[in-house]
């Protein structure tokens, strides 16, 4: 064997080698992804998640969460009080879990909404226009119309299913 | 594996056939409670309406909204939230036995809906005319 040959073997080896590699890490971190348990609350499920999808709680800072505790009563123009106990398990629930990335941080409105956020708006850009007009969606916090798995936390892009009309 | 005692069998036989009823023990006791109220607020009280619940179900009351806005027009089919399109189970508890089964869930969403829909709570009287309306339904 010339030393060219061993020296382009070596090459290869070390390439398959690297390949292997990188495609592990890359899909270690979408399993990962995909197992990251979200955090559940039973009081925050029945309370909260029978109007709209129990949103992960990662999903707005502390802030936000503080501010949508303190407006049940007017939820958007609906009325979403829950009584003391509840109130307090859901809001120190929400308290310890809610996000801590700057991402979440962009959040706007009175009080803040999810669908606001910068993320939000950039990994929704290609299906604005069927939410918007779609009658089933209805509207951008009906994540479960397009995501079937929202309610268990699960948002995977190759899981969307947006409905035709 | 033990085989079953004759008293089980008994006791499970007959759990069968009493829970069709075991649907409505709750919402009638429900029931009691608002026909106490609003005998209370109206020494007149003459009973509750199927008929009257069943108007004050379907129309609105000055705002956007009906009770049938999201609740359909027949609950005994699934509705759906009106603002955020998530499913609602169907209202009536001849069509969901968990509907008016504890008395606590069912006065907040009173509460919360009637704030919605009328902009104030329901009178034992409103309360107690459509839960025998929605009792009714089949």
């Amino acid at each position: 064997m010339t030393p060219d040959l061993r020296r382009r073997i070596f090459d290869l080896v070390v390439w398959i080698g690297s390949l292997v590699v990188a495609g592990g890490l890359l899909a270690g971190e979408a399993l990962a992804e995909r197992a990251r348990p979200v955090a559940d609350n039973s009081a925050y499920r029945t309370e909260c998640g029978a109007c709209h999808v129990a949103f992960p709680p990662s999903l707005l800072p502390a802030t936000a969460w503080r501010a949508q505790m303190a407006s049940l009563a007017r939820h958007y123009g609906v009325d979403a009080s829950v009584d003391a106990a509840a109130a307090r398990e859901i809001g120190a629930f929400l308290d310890a879990n809610a996000g801590r990335d700057r991402g979440v941080a962009t959040a706007t409105g009175e009080p803040p909404r999810i669908t606001t956020s910068g993320w939000f708006v950039r990994e929704h850009r290609e299906a604005a226009n069927a939410i918007r007009t779609s009658a089933t969606v209805k509207s951008a916090s009906n994540c479960g119309a397009c995501h079937p798995a929202a309610d268990r936390g699960q948002f995977d892009e190759h899981a969307v299913r947006v409905p035709r009309s | 594996m033990q085989p079953l005692s004759p008293t089980f069998a008994i006791l499970a036989l007959a759990s069968l056939v009493w829970m069709p009823n075991a649907a409505y023990a709750a919402p009638r006791d429900l029931l009691a409670g608002y026909e106490a109220a609003a005998r209370q607020a109206a020494p007149a009280f003459a009973g509750f309406s199927a008929a009257r619940g069943a108007r004050f179900f379907q129309e609105p009351h000055g705002g956007e909204w009906s009770c049938a806005t999201c609740h359909t027009p027949a609950p005994i089919t699934a509705g759906k939230h009106a603002r955020t399109g998530k499913a609602i189970a169907p209202l009536a508890p001849g069509a969901n036995p968990e509907r008016f089964a504890d008395a606590a869930s069912a006065e907040k969403w009173f509460r919360r809906n009637c704030n919605d829909v009328l902009g104030r709570e329901c009178t034992a009287l409103e309360k107690g005319d459509v839960l025998t309306w929605l009792i009714s339904l089949k």
